[in-house]
């Protein structure tokens, strides 16, 4: 007797699991539910709320006595930010530099992806990785400091310059120097996308092309651009963004004309505890990568993903 | 034609993943460094019709048993192992530290009293007021701590910790921003400050990158410019304000480089980037005990400087040990330790013959027995408020300053 209880209570608990499955088999929606609700929630919660309160308090002031924040609606932040020419000028600079990094990482990645994916020998292309990737675990910091070890007075590049007989250049402390870094710096980012792209065209159709007449700039042109072209905008998205909201880089090789926007935020986070400026500021970004983004759409660069 | 860009897309898909992996990790290994900034902003200086939240509360009347912790914030470099081991093997109170960058991090983190969590803050003359107005310090019984009868009388009862005869924590050290200079380019000491705003020395100039660096030129057109009226490099008017912006802004073309990091400024008189600038004591001793030539004097126009305070929290759960901790920072020979390895002056008087015993002369090269007209040729940092002292409501605030130094200074 006490054998066939135990064994019906093992079919009871079986059938509970049993139960519990199928009612989530035949109903697609609930095993979504509750598959989805606790990242989605962490993304709403953290993600997505964090940048709402960011943008009310965007269109809040500061009492300039107490530094307390001033819960009434007003755009003075804004109109500070785009009547004052020298945040302008901010804007346009940060803007600028971004594009031109992601311009010349675009110039230098995509060749070396090319190399990698289609013509290196796998051991090859396993070392060029590892150079590519190595370089990603070290310290942002460290890999600063050691351009600011080469740009510096009579540092690496001057002491080299000078000692093959060329005249110094003096980049430390410069726009030049700022620029420098951050191509080297986001390099990662653009080759490892365009390299995804590259490697998956089908050899098929570059002979296909061939075949059809096209010399190889025409190829490259027609065939291997268009299909590449998904990866680029993927990696210029990485540098573009990535260099519009860095201050560390120009915080430290920088001169006295490396104020950009991360600068701005900084200073008025740090030292003047003006966080709906900072806040309203921050929105810059923001609205300039919706726009980047809208544009590689309107470019068709999303629709092979 | 379908099945390529398919295939293109998955894998760029993956790589858009890999390398969004890889932002992240870059991301956590970088950090901001702060510099010790002034704050900002805060209750009025002038005091009138303000009360300090805390002032009635109990003060503690005998230290008792240690509560085995202490959690203090502090500025880098004020909890030395040098002077913290000997304290935690003495008292049994284990010190755990939380530095902070900047006078607005100390009163974020003292908010609430300290949350119940942190014990005390080494905080700025510029962000005292601010604490313990927020009712955020409590007060502090002086006569448990004995060696501060033997504090210079300036900083018995500053105005920025002491307020109608209640201590809201008890004076650490101070210092003042000085002239520095590379003796191998400067043969005879410069005594003014004029020489950074010299174009004669175009590119080798560097100044703080902070907007508080506004009074040191306000400080600098009093004595020249006795025309504008400035009585007070922290309280300006429109006018005034505007002729110190215009001096910094006509200085930009020789600034090499507006330093946020003390590191910095130490690698550039190092590296040759920089032979003048402003700075603090600490980049002064560094750079001598790493033997560069360097040079440091308090310009015949004066200094701006700070002053700090071991402030108590309003909720510090651990007051015996705080207690312990005052008394034990304020004796000579500690407080000669901290002088000597920061780079600071005490305020203890007689922290002058230690500090000789641990560095010979060093004594003399910190002011500790300076005379009293020494400090008051040193303007310390306080928040500009809009309400002069005066009373008139017509001072530039300092949220100004810093919209100021951004657009038109940098």
């Amino acid at each position: 007797m006490a054998v066939t209880a135990e064994a019906g209570e093992r079919t009871e608990r079986g059938g509970v699991r049993l139960r519990v499955a199928s009612a989530l088999w035949r109903r697609p929606w609930a095993r979504a539910t509750l598959l989805l609700t606790p990242p989605l929630a962490w993304f709403i919660l953290l993600y997505l709320a964090a940048l709402v309160v960011l943008l009310i308090t965007a269109f809040w002031q500061i009492n300039p006595f107490t530094t307390s924040i001033v819960r009434t609606w007003t755009l003075s932040n804004f109109t500070t930010i785009f009547s004052s020419p020298a945040y302008r000028s901010v804007i346009l600079r940060t803007v600028g530099m971004a594009a031109a990094v992601t311009v010349v990482d675009g110039i230098v990645a995509f060749p070396f992806a090319y190399y990698m994916a289609r013509v290196a020998s796998p051991r090859a292309r396993t070392a060029l990785f590892v150079a590519i990737l190595l370089p990603l675990w070290a310290s942002y910091l460290a890999k600063v400091y050691s351009w600011l070890l080469i740009f510096t007075h009579d540092g690496v590049l001057d002491w080299s310059l000078r000692h093959v007989g060329l005249s110094q250049v003096h980049l430390i402390y410069t726009n030049w120097a700022v620029f420098s870094v951050f191509c080297y710096i986001w390099l990662p980012f653009m080759i490892i996308p365009v390299y995804a792209a590259l490697e998956r065209i089908p050899n098929s159709q570059i002979e296909a092309s061939q075949d059809l007449g096209a010399h190889t700039w025409r190829t490259l042109r027609s065939v291997v651009l268009p299909l590449a072209l998904p990866g680029i905008v993927a990696g210029s998205i990485f540098t573009f963004s990535l260099t519009l909201g860095d201050y560390i880089t120009p915080l430290l090789v920088g001169g006295t004309s490396a104020n950009f926007i991360g600068n701005i935020i900084y200073t008025n986070i740090g030292i003047a505890n003006n966080v709906p400026f900072a806040a309203a500021m921050a929105m810059v970004p923001i609205v300039i990568m919706a726009a980047y983004l809208l544009c590689a759409r309107a470019l068709g660069a999303f629709e092979a993903v | 034609m379908t099945t390529p860009p398919r295939a293109v897309s998955r894998s760029t898909k993956t790589a858009l993943l890999l390398a969004g992996v890889a932002v992240i990790a870059a991301g956590c290994g970088s950090s901001g460094g702060g510099s010790q900034a002034a704050g900002s902003g805060g209750t009025a200086t002038g005091t009138s019709g303000l009360t300090v939240p805390t002032a009635h509360l109990p003060v503690l009347q005998k230290i008792g048993k240690g509560e085995g912790q202490l959690n203090l914030i502090a500025w880098e470099g004020y909890l030395n192992p040098i002077w913290v081991k000997p304290f935690e093997k003495q008292t049994g109170c284990q010190v755990n530290a939380k530095y902070a960058g900047s006078s607005d991090e100390m009163v974020a983190l003292m908010k609430n009293g300290g949350g119940g969590q942190y014990d005390m803050v080494s905080s700025s003359g510029d962000a005292d007021l601010r604490i313990l107005y927020a009712g955020d310090a409590r007060p502090v019984n002086i006569n448990l701590i004995p060696s501060w009868k033997d504090f210079f009388p300036a900083f018995k009862s500053p105005a920025f910790n002491t307020i109608n005869g209640v201590h809201y924590g008890v004076s650490l050290q101070w210092g003042p921003n000085v002239l520095m200079y590379s003796r191998k380019d400067f043969s005879t000491p410069p005594t003014s400050w004029s020489v950074i705003y010299n174009p004669k020395y175009k590119g080798q100039v560097t100044v703080p990158d902070n907007p508080i660096q506004i009074a040191d030129a306000a400080l600098y057109l009093e004595k020249t410019k006795p025309s504008l009226g400035i009585t007070d490099p922290y309280e300006l008017t429109q006018p005034q304000f505007q002729a110190a912006v215009s001096l910094l802004a006509s200085q930009r073309p020789l600034i090499e480089k507006y330093w946020s990091l003390a590191s910095q400024e130490i690698f550039d008189f190092k590296n040759g980037n920089a032979t003048l600038g402003a700075g603090w004591p600490y980049q002064v001793s560094s750079l001598k005990a790493a033997h560069f030539p360097i040079g440091d004097t308090i310009p015949a126009q004066g200094a701006t400087g700070w002053a700090d305070t071991w402030m108590l929290a309003a909720k510090a759960p651990h007051p015996n040990c705080a207690y312990m901790w005052m008394r034990y920072i304020s004796t000579p020979k500690v407080q000669a330790e901290q002088a000597v390895n920061y780079g600071e002056t005490p305020d203890n008087k007689l922290a002058c013959g230690f500090m000789n015993q641990i560095q010979a002369g060093s004594c003399d090269q910190y002011h500790a027995n300076a005379p009293l007209s020494y400090f008051h040729s040193i303007a310390l940092w306080k928040t500009p408020l809009a309400t002069c002292d005066n009373g008139k409501q017509d001072c530039v605030p300092y949220t100004q300053w810093v919209a100021a130094w951004n657009t038109q200074v940098k």
